[in-house]
């Protein structure tokens, strides 16, 4: 057995440059998105539930809403987006979970790459499954009759809930890190998104509420984004909502990357 | 003697759990070594230590003269790890995984995709290289994640449990694939629960037993401590067994016992031993009902090493595959 006294030489500690580190995550960007191809049930979430929910809000509730389904879609379309958006970011909980649980995260963390590539090639991987999703509602919507404001509106739009998808993405981090499966992440998914999403100014007008309810609508992060959405979207008051949804992603960010690393580096 | 990887007092705990306390181990290079111990004993911690995936509470190793901790990422360019479950991503095919592997370790697109078709080549997954790894079979997957741990042409790999839940047929075809790599001079560190898998590849065996090294050596060494292989033998007529036993003592020799239960029972240091006890038997017209050669299982090691019985506890480190006990291939004939 081992007797003789362990030395190691002062070799270079091999740390991973930059530029390879950034070779290391396109390359876990293109493994998370190739991964659509072989699985059906993945496209379905990307295109088909974001497809459903417009159609099945716009159609079933649009009229008695906003008396006709037309003037809904103008009016929700901001609310479908973010919350078919924030449903998204689940994604990013699940994907590492199950990573974690078969064993493919051992074996990306046993190669000598960037500590952070698989983290950063899920969350940049998963922005780009929020993008096509947006634009697919906002096709979809376009050719339902929605009208936007303008070319500028629609790309802040897109690039406000990426941002807030951006900074939700760590606490989905955190989430697949400490999570014990992934129906545990589904769960969660229902339990908080639901509730989050529908208490927020997506769907109707917020004076239709009772009191209290508005209380708590006219704090909940969800709203502000809506309204910066929409605002971009449609028109309204711009700065206001997007002040204080990009407060918000910040606050977030704050928050959950930290604590997201921190799980990450003890299973390191 | 250069060792290729090598381990010093290594402790471990989760939580209240002492995974490791104290695993020493040493592989010199361009062998097997053999860990072998049940479920919970630590084979699995001592693995992820060495493979830089888990930095140990106390103790030191060495891979390639590296230190795991302070020169991980240097150590992770020599290393392969092939983990108790296959860790291949079950939504890429096969040579996408591979080609990934292949990315990621620095090779350009054109070479990871020569290495990626030479790999499928050389273990039999030309054909299913384009499905989805999902659809393999366990032993297709399992050469699949051996696959992905040679991408890099590691000089040390690691196989945790390669063969646990794979068919005898599967099983024979991994041993070759090992032994073929040790033939080219790669190190390994191959944890098992059989004692025959340690026997048919390991050059040295390290047995643990809560998270303790409780003996090690050749797989002859550590066969002539715990015994090989036992015959065993239950006369069709009761009355016969001290028959029986006359017979078999006269040709086994010293060790051979009667059981309280009927059974003639001798250890088997020749394999001529079986042939002539039938055939003694049969001029001596005694008939036996049961008639069986065994080898030593781990259960028996244990037994004789540390006078318990394997206990069957969890793994309680996290993601650890708690169905790794399906399948128990007994050691035998």
């Amino acid at each position: 057995m081992a007797t003789a006294t362990l030395t190691a030489p002062t070799a270079p500690a091999g740390r991973v440059g930059l530029l390879a580190g950034l070779q290391h995550t396109a390359t876990l960007t293109w493994r998370n998105l190739v991964q659509i191809k072989h699985n059906p049930m993945e496209l379905m979430d990307l295109s088909v539930q974001p497809i459903m929910f417009l159609l099945l809000f716009t159609y079933v509730f649009g009229g008695q809403m906003s008396g006709s389904t037309h003037a809904y879609l103008q009016f929700a379309l901001a609310g479908i987006m973010v919350q078919n958006g924030l449903f998204a970011t689940l994604t990013t909980a699940v994907g590492l979970n199950s990573d974690i649980q078969k064993g493919v995260f051992d074996r990306l963390r046993s190669l000598p790459i960037a500590r952070s590539a698989p983290l950063a090639g899920r969350v940049a991987a998963d922005l780009g499954k929020q993008v096509w999703s947006m634009l697919l509602m906002l096709g979809l919507g376009l050719a339902l009759g929605f009208r936007p404001d303008g070319v500028a509106g629609v790309v802040g739009a897109v690039a406000l809930m990426v941002v807030f998808a951006l900074a939700m993405s760590w606490m989905m981090v955190l989430v697949g890190m400490v999570a014990e499966n992934a129906e545990k992440v589904q769960m969660l998914g229902f339990v908080v998104m639901f509730p989050l999403t529908f208490s927020s100014s997506a769907f109707v007008s917020v004076s239709s509420m009772p009191g209290w309810l508005q209380a708590w609508v006219k704090v909940n992060p969800v709203t502000s984004l809506v309204d910066a959405m929409r605002a971009l979207l449609v028109g309204g008051p711009v700065q206001g909502p997007v002040v204080h949804t990009l407060l918000w992603a910040a606050a977030i960010a704050v928050v959950f990357f930290p604590l997201a690393l921190r799980a990450y580096q003890r299973r390191s | 003697m250069s060792y290729a990887f090598q381990a010093e007092g290594l402790v471990k705990s989760f939580k209240e759990t002492r995974a490791l306390d104290g695993v020493d181990l040493a592989a010199r290079t361009g062998t097997v070594l053999g860990l072998l111990g049940p479920n919970g004993s630590g084979k699995t911690t001592t693995v992820r230590v060495l493979a830089t995936l888990l930095r140990p509470d106390a103790g030191r190793a060495l891979v390639g003269g590296l230190d795991v901790v302070r020169q991980a990422p240097a150590v992770r360019a020599q290393i392969g790890l092939t983990g108790q479950y296959a860790a291949v991503d079950e939504m890429l095919t096969g040579f996408e995984n591979l080609l990934m592997i292949g990315r990621l370790l620095g090779l350009s697109r054109p070479d990871a995709r020569k290495r990626a078709a030479e790999l499928l080549e050389r273990f039999a997954l030309t054909e299913a290289g384009g499905r989805a790894a999902g659809t393999f079979s366990g032993g297709m997957r399992r050469r699949l994640d051996l696959a992905a741990s040679l991408v890099g042409r590691p000089q040390v790999l690691f196989l945790d449990e390669p063969t646990t839940g794979l068919d005898p047929h599967s099983r024979n075809e991994l041993w070759e694939i090992v032994r073929g790599l040790v033939g080219e001079g790669v190190t390994v560190l191959l944890t098992t629960q059989y004692l025959e898998e340690a026997d048919q590849l390991a050059d040295e065996i390290v047995v643990i037993d809560k998270g303790r090294v409780i003996a090690g050596g050749t797989p002859d060494a550590l066969k002539a401590q715990v015994g090989g292989q036992v015959l065993e033998l239950r006369p069709q007529r009761a009355e016969q067994l001290e028959l029986v036993y006359g017979v078999v003592a006269s040709l086994a020799g010293t060790g051979t016992e009667m059981t309280p239960n009927g059974l003639v029972s001798a250890p088997v240091r020749d394999v001529a031993l079986m042939p002539a006890v039938v055939a003694r038997l049969e001029q001596a017209g005694l008939v036996v009902s049961e008639l069986s050669l065994r080898g030593s299982s781990l259960d028996e090691v244990f037994l004789t090493l540390t006078g318990h019985r394997t206990a069957v506890t969890d793994e309680t480190e996290p993601g650890v595959d708690a169905g790794s006990e399906a399948a128990t291939v007994k050691a035998g004939v």
